[in-house]
C-alpha cells in the first residue's frame, strides 16, 4: 500500500465527506468524549485507534445516529446535520457495523443480512430473493457458510462478523462506512477477507471508511490516515506513511506509565 | 460446499423440497420423518392428535358428536386460540399481557353501554367495544414502553382496574345482550361454529404476519436482541405498542364473542383463567418465555390440546377437582417433551 502524504492534506478543505467539530458526550458522571474534531476525506480509509474506554465506540454511535452528542456539530458533505436516528443517518449514506454486530441470533443468515433493508413483494417478505442475494454476496466475499437458512446463533464468531460486514457493505449504498472493530473475532484467514473487502471499497473511490482497530499493524496496512483517541480527544492525526507501530506503541506505553505513576502517587499519599 | 448448502437448505427451509438422496421407501420415510421432527410444531401436533384419538376411541359415543365438537373447538378452544395469538406476539417481543382476560370481561359491557345508554347504532357499538381493546393495549404499551414498568406489573395493574370497573359499572349483575346487536352477533359468536371459524382465520392471518412480514421479523428481533434491533434501526418501542394493541383487540373480540355465544354479558366472565390458558397454549406450542422465538401454529395446536384435555375429562365424568392435578401434570409432561425434543432438533441442526 502506498499512500501519498499530500493526498489527505489536499482533500482537507473541499473534499471532506464528514467533519466532526467539537463534539462532546457525557453519560451521567462519566465523560466519554470531551472535544472531538475529526475529518474524513472522500474515498479515504481512516484508522481510529485508542485504548479501551477511550470513547471510540461512542464516537461511532454518534456519527451513525444511534446516540446524540451533548454539543458540537456533524457536517456531512458540507451540510450541518442533526442525526436523530439510525434510519436518518442511513438515508444520508452513513452505515455502520457495530462492535456487538447487532445480529439477531434467532433469525436466519439472510434475514439478518436484510434486516431493515428487506426485499418485499407487496406487503410480504420476498424470502427467495433475499436468500439468493445473500448467497451471492457471501460467495463474492469468499465467506464459507453452510447455509444462509441457518440461524446466526449456530455460526462461529468470524462468520458472524463477516455477515454483519457483508450486510452493511453490500445491502446498502453507503458513502460513509463505520466499522467498529471489524476484525475483533476473526482469525488471520477471515481477517484477510475483510481487509481485502476494505481495499476493494477503497479502489472504488466513492466510499469513505472509518475503521476502529486494536491491531496497529492491521490499521497501518489498510488505513490512509491514523487518528488516535485518548481520554475523549483526538491526540494524533497523521497519514499512515508518517507514523509507525513503534510510534503508536510509544504513545500508548507513555500513557500507561503516566497512569501507573498517578496510581503510585495516590497509594503512597495515605502512607 | 454447494452441495451441503442445497441439502441443509431443503431440510430446514423448504420442507416441500422432495426426498433426499436415497430412493428406497425407507429412505423417503426417514427423510420426511426428519423434515417433520425439525418443524417446531411437530411435538405439540403429535400431542394434540394423540389426545383427540385417545378420547375419541375411549369415549366414542359422547366425544364424537357435533354438540361436543362445538363445545371443544368453539366454546373451549377458540377463546384460548385467539388470545394466544396476541400472547405469542407479546412473548416473542419479550412482554406479556396479564390483563387480556379483563379486556375480554370489559369489552362486551362497552357494547352494552354504547347501544343501550347512548343509542349508538348496533354495528358501531360492537366496533367501539373492539376498539376499546385497542385503547387498553395502547395504555399497556404506554406504561410499559414509555414509563418503563415491566409488562408483568403493568398488566397486573390494568387487569385489576378493568376487573373492578366491570364489577362497579355492572353493579356485579349480568346484563342482557342488546337486542339490536343480535343480527350482527350471529356472525361474531352466537352461531355454534362461528368462534372457531374466526379463530382459524385469525391464526392464518397472524401466522403470515409473524413469518412473512416485516412486523414479524421486527417482533422476533425485538425479543431476540433488543439492543441489536435498535442498533439496526428498529423502533422496538413501536413494535411493543403494536403487539399490546393487537392483543387488546383480540381479547376484546373474544369478550364480545363469548357474550353472544352465552347470550349474556357476565362481569365474572374472562379473568385470569383464559389468559393463563392462552399463555400455556403458547408455551407448550413452542413459544419461549424469554422472547425471540415462537409460533402461532404451535399455540393453535397447544390450545387444541388443552381444550381436548378439558373437554375430554369432562366427557369422561372425572371429578373436576382431580382434573386440575391431571391438567398440571399434562402441562409439565408436554413441556418436558418439548424442551427435550428441541435439544434433539438443535443437535440435528448443528451436526
Amino acid at each position: 500500500m502506498t499512500s501519498q502524504p499530500e493526498q489527505p492534506a489536499a482533500a482537507a478543505a473541499a473534499g471532506d465527506v464528514l467533519r466532526v467539530e467539537h463534539v462532546s458526550k457525557r453519560f451521567g458522571p462519566v465523560t466519554a468524549l470531551t472535544d472531538i474534531n475529526l475529518r474524513l476525506a472522500r474515498g479515504e480509509v481512516l484508522g481510529l485507534l485508542g485504548d479501551n474506554g477511550a470513547g471510540k465506540s461512542t464516537l461511532i454511535k454518534i456519527i451513525c445516529g444511534f446516540q446524540q452528542p451533548d454539543s458540537g456539530r456533524l457536517i456531512v458533505d458540507g451540510q450541518e446535520v442533526v442525526l436523530k436516528s439510525v434510519d436518518q443517518a442511513r438515508a444520508l449514506g452513513i452505515d455502520v457495523v457495530y462492535q456487538d454486530l447487532a445480529l439477531i441470533n434467532q433469525l436466519s443468515v439472510y434475514h439478518n443480512m436484510f434486516l431493515k433493508r428487506e426485499k418485499l413483494r407487496g406487503p410480504l417478505l420476498n424470502n427467495r430473493a433475499m436468500r439468493d442475494t445473500a448467497r451471492s454476496y457471501l460467495s463474492d466475499m469468499g465467506i464459507n457458510i453452510p447455509s444462509v437458512n441457518v440461524p446466526v446463533a449456530s455460526l462461529s464468531g468470524g462468520q458472524r462478523q463477516a455477515i454483519a460486514i457483508a450486510r452493511t457493505v453490500y445491502s446498502s449504498d453507503a458513502k460513509i462506512l463505520l466499522l467498529d472493530e471489524p476484525l475483533a473475532a476473526m482469525g488471520a484467514k477471515e481477517a484477510a477477507i475483510i481487509l481485502d473487502l476494505v481495499r476493494d471499497l477503497k479502489q472504488r473511490g466513492d466510499v469513505s471508511v472509518i475503521m476502529i482497530a486494536h491491531n496497529y499493524g492491521q490499521a497501518l496496512e489498510i488505513a490512509d490516515r491514523i487518528n488516535l483517541l485518548q481520554h475523549g480527544e483526538i491526540t494524533l492525526d497523521k497519514p499512515s506513511s508518517e507514523t509507525s507501530v513503534a510510534e503508536l506503541n510509544d504513545i500508548v506505553v507513555a500513557e500507561y506509565r503516566r497512569a501507573l505513576e498517578e496510581r503510585q502517587r495516590q497509594t503512597q499519599r495515605p502512607a | 460446499m454447494s452441495e451441503t448448502t442445497e441439502q441443509t437448505g431443503r431440510l430446514i427451509g423448504e420442507p416441500g423440497g422432495g426426498p433426499g438422496p436415497g430412493t428406497g421407501v425407507a429412505d423417503i420415510l426417514r427423510h420426511w420423518a426428519g423434515v417433520f421432527v425439525r418443524q417446531r410444531e411437530a411435538t405439540i401436533f403429535v400431542v394434540a392428535v394423540a389426545l383427540l384419538l385417545y378420547f375419541g376411541l375411549s369415549n366414542a359415543s359422547s366425544f364424537i358428536s357435533q354438540a361436543n365438537a362445538i363445545n371443544l373447538f368453539s366454546e373451549i378452544a377458540a377463546p384460548i386460540i385467539i388470545i394466544a395469538i396476541g400472547e405469542v406476539l407479546l412473548l416473542i417481543c419479550g412482554e406479556i399481557d396479564l390483563s387480556a382476560g379483563f379486556i375480554y370481561t370489559f369489552a362486551p359491557f362497552m357494547m352494552f353501554f354504547m347501544n343501550e345508554y347512548y343509542g349508538v347504532p348496533a354495528w358501531l357499538s360492537i366496533v367501539i367495544a373492539i376498539l376499546f381493546g385497542l385503547v387498553a393495549g395502547f395504555v399497556n404499551g404506554f406504561i410499559t414502553v414509555a414509563l418503563g414498568v415491566p409488562s408483568f406489573i403493568t398488566t397486573l395493574g390494568t387487569g385489576f382496574i378493568l376487573a373492578g370497573l366491570a364489577l362497579v359499572l355492572s353493579h356485579a349483575e349480568p346484563h342482557p345482550i342488546p337486542p339490536a346487536t343480535m343480527t350482527i352477533g350471529k356472525y361474531i359468536g352466537t352461531d355454534g361454529w362461528s368462534q372457531i371459524i374466526w379463530a382459524v382465520i385469525l391464526v392464518a392471518i397472524f401466522h403470515v404476519v409473524l413469518t412473512r412480514t416485516r412486523w414479524g421479523l421486527y417482533t422476533i428481533s425485538t425479543g431476540g436482541n433488543a439492543l441489536g434491533a435498535r442498533e439496526a434501526g428498529i423502533n422496538t418501542g413501536r413494535i411493543k405498542y403494536g403487539n399490546f394493541m393487537i392483543t387488546g383487540v383480540l381479547s376484546a373480540l373474544v369478550g364480545v364473542q363469548v357474550a353472544f355465544y352465552t347470550n349474556t354479558i357476565d362481569p365474572l366472565a374472562g379473568g385470569y383463567t383464559p389468559m393463563f390458558y392462552a399463555v400455556t397454549a403458547a408455551v407448550i406450542g413452542g413459544t419461549a418465555m424469554l422472547g425471540g422465538s415462537g409460533t402461532i401454529l404451535g399455540a393453535f395446536l397447544g390450545a387444541i390440546a388443552l381444550a381436548t384435555l378439558l373437554d375430554g375429562f369432562d366427557v369422561q365424568g372425572i371429578n373436576a377437582n382431580s382434573v386440575q392435578i391431571v391438567f398440571g401434570a399434562a402441562i409439565l409432561i408436554a413441556m418436558v417433551a418439548n424442551v427435550q425434543l428441541a435439544r434433539v432438533r438443535e443437535r440435528g441442526r448443528t451436526l
